[in-house]
């Protein structure tokens, strides 16, 4: 089972991605589980078609401990499985704790067992990593693999090299590693060549160049991701081709993150700042 | 037991072995407990307060009732709330009391549930009875320590009840920080004696001190009612008796309804007795009486008779700061050379007070805040002492160093009787003085060779 996380600033397109990569996926025939860490509860809409799923811990609140897995797990596009472990309202509460209450409880529940067959676990995690809750997908050899969202946009860029700096913590005493960064277009000028310089001084790669495309917010509103809405969009090849190339990926690594002035650096290289 | 500690006083910077504190709302349920007809209420997991309800119990051989949120993992999940609000409607539909005081946990604390918006919303909800008081404190334990718990509800008892109304009460408010309840009935009959109206707060005789009349009463006779605390705000001066447990909220009262301050040391021994009663007498414009003037003298008697045995006897003194500033005088006065004195709170102010009441007569005494018993041991070991002052925590170093331990301070575990006598006042200072005689005197009639064994001493 490949165990992966989601990362990235908030807004980029992370639940949009990974549920899109996952609709390739599991088209391809692969078992996949998705698990939502954002309170927001909102990574499994388009694999369930827009379905209000319980979060995980709403039914903890609801029914006290004795959960079962029927309660919290939905089936979606193509036999997929999503869970959302949910939180609290903005504001009240310990957010961070709910992520580590909810996946405790889908490990003693069993919903990572062999028998599931699974043969991709995703954790979308909401936004930076704001506290130790937000880097539970990430200890423990919880997830071993790691997306990081980003776009040419400073702030996003920003986002993932702090994002690095909490990987490199974590695995430096476990076996969480980088996978890549997946570009998630904005148009910005000379994206690709960002990002990819950018990949490369973190000692990581470019795994996939996601273009802007419509399609891709017609299909939400349809409550669909791409691949499901229309198989034939080029957007939907898109996705398969991220799909394929994190399936082939073997490019594991512990990033090296850049300091501040490296990071600015390459946005003049790259003519942001005319 | 403790053989491994050796007589090298070890560089060490996060370690704490045998902390000389607890932790926060341990002083914030004490505190409650010293308001007429309060539940003090722990808004946290169960454990804390459980804790908090039996150390307490361990030491004044009461029981202590207190009621707690009883956090789950869904409640540190979704904030504590719906369980401050359920536990507002249980306490006052069963245990009726006149005020609830919640103090914070860790828990509750980190995941950073808003007490005083709970209050408000159980209030307007009309979750607490009309006339019925809920009050609150933040006491998370990674801050500060027991005192400071203590400190923080003092402070938010004057915050949520204190009124001014414009008119002079003409009364003095007494904020006698963390004593026993034997000491604040001490301070009382002291204030009595002298005729001057005052306040006492917060106040656990006949809180933690009950006779046994084989009947339970959830709320005694005791602890200061909310009526006088209102007039706090309207009273001529307060008298504050401790930098760490009293000074705060009478800082307070001060910024909130400008009631003028003194600041005192605890009254513990001759001079810190004498200028309990001194600020009394002044600012109640009243004389003392003469038998308060018979009892000091009786003191200064004692204290003479027993000079010999106590002069330059080396004594080492640990626990919470008040406590500790408030002996470290009288030790002094009683001859003794205080050789180390420690608090396991933080706060330079102890040192600073400590080195005042010093001056330069004992150059290699050790003050140390933020430390630890473990510190002790070691300096005992390099350089020993003749007796320990300290709770019931410091009787490990006393077995294993054979030196005689005076019970002071918090917690006192395991003996029975020393809440039925004050520390604080003439009377409290005349029983130190047998306790510590008894305790050096015993220890030598034990220890000294033959020829040094007396019948008359």
């Amino acid at each position: 089972m490949r165990k992966i996380a989601i990362y990235g600033k908030g807004g980029i397109g992370k639940s949009t991605t990974t549920q899109n990569t996952v609709a390739g996926l599991a088209e391809m025939g692969r078992k996949v589980m998705v698990v939502g860490c954002d309170p927001k509860a909102d990574s499994t809409r388009l694999l369930l078609g827009g379905l209000a799923q319980r979060s995980v811990l709403d039914t903890l609140r609801e029914e006290g401990e004795d959960v079962e897995l029927g309660d919290i797990r939905s089936e979606g596009f193509c036999s997929s499985l999503c869970v959302e472990s949910g939180g609290p309202e903005p504001g009240v509460g310990c957010a961070g704790r709910g992520i580590i209450t909810s996946i405790n409880m889908l490990e003693q529940l069993g919903a990572y067992d062999d028998a599931v067959g699974l043969d991709y676990v995703f954790y979308d995690v909401l936004g930076d990593v704001v506290c130790g809750g937000f880097a539970m997908p990430i200890r423990e050899g919880k997830a071993e693999e790691i997306y990081i969202v980003c776009s040419g946009e400073m702030m996003a860029m920003y986002a993932a090299n702090n994002i690095c700096k909490g990987i490199v913590k974590f695995a430096k005493t476990g076996v969480v590693r980088l996978g890549g960064l997946i570009c998630n277009s904005r148009n910005v000028d000379r994206e690709r060549d960002l990002i990819e310089n950018f990949a490369e001084r973190l000692g990581t790669q470019m795994i996939h160049f996601v273009p802007r495309d419509n399609d891709v917010q017609r299909a939400e509103i349809n409550r669909k991701t791409v691949i499901e809405w229309n198989p034939e969009a080029p957007q939907a090849s898109e996705y398969r081709t991220l799909a394929l190339a994190i399936e082939a990926n073997k490019k594991l690594v512990i990033p090296k993150p850049l300091e501040i002035e490296e990071l600015e650096s390459i946005l003049m290289e790259f003519g942001l700042f005319n | 037991m403790l053989d491994v500690t050796t007589a090298t006083v070890s560089d060490r910077k996060a370690l704490r072995i045998n902390p000389a504190k607890t932790c926060q709302p341990i002083g914030a349920m004490y505190a409650a407990l010293g308001i007429h007809s309060c539940m003090p209420h722990s808004h946290g997991s169960q454990g804390c307060c459980s804790y908090h309800r039996s150390h307490l119990t361990r030491h004044f051989k009461e029981p202590v009732a207190a009621t707690t949120s009883s956090f789950t993992e869904g409640t540190s999940v979704f904030g504590g709330m719906a369980n401050l609000q359920q536990a507002l409607v249980n306490i006052f539909s069963i245990y009726d009391p006149e005020v609830v005081a919640v103090h914070t946990t860790c828990l509750s604390e980190v995941i950073g549930d808003d007490i005083p918006t709970i209050i408000k919303k159980s209030r307007e909800e009309g979750k607490i009875p009309d006339g019925k008081i809920v009050i609150h404190a933040n006491t998370p334990s990674f801050v500060g320590s027991n005192v400071t718990g203590f400190s923080n509800m003092c402070t938010g008892i004057v915050s949520y009840l204190a009124e001014k109304s414009g008119l002079s009460n003409g009364s003095i408010n007494i904020f006698p920080g963390w004593l026993d309840p034997s000491d604040m009935r001490e301070l009382k009959r002291l204030a009595d004696a002298l005729t001057v109206p005052f306040t006492l707060c917060p106040d656990t005789s006949d809180v933690l001190d009950l006779p046994q009349t084989g009947v339970y009463e959830m709320y005694p006779k005791g602890g200061t009612p909310v009526a006088s605390i209102k007039g706090m705000g309207d009273a001529i001066a307060t008298l504050a008796l401790g930098e760490f447990t009293a000074y705060p909220s009478a800082q307070k009262l001060l910024d909130m309804h400008a009631v003028p301050f003194e600041k005192l040391d605890a009254p513990i021994g001759l001079t810190n007795t004498d200028n309990y009663i001194d600020a009394l007498r002044r600012l109640g414009d009243v004389e003392v009486p003469a038998w308060i003037d018979a009892e000091r003298g009786r003191l200064l008697d004692v204290i003479s008779d027993i000079g010999q045995y106590f002069h330059q006897v080396p004594v080492a003194i640990f626990g919470d700061p008040d406590m500790v500033v408030g002996l470290t005088r009288f030790a002094i006065e009683l001859g003794l050379y205080p050789k180390y004195i420690f608090t396991g709170a933080t706060g330079r102010a102890f040192e600073t007070r400590i080195k005042e009441l010093l001056g330069d007569k004992y150059p290699d005494t050790v003050v140390r805040h933020g430390a630890d018993l473990f510190e002790l041991h070691e300096r005992i070991k390099g350089e020993p002492v003749k007796l320990i002052f300290g709770n019931t925590y410091g009787k490990y170093i006393a077995r294993a160093e054979d030196i005689p331990l005076v019970r002071f301070g918090f917690p006192i575990l395991d003996r029975v009787g020393h809440r039925m006598f004050p520390v604080v006042g003439y009377r409290g200072a005349m029983h130190l003085v047998e306790k510590i005689s008894d305790a050096l005197l015993n220890h030598r009639d034990r220890t000294c060779a033959e020829e040094w064994f007396e019948l008359v001493q």
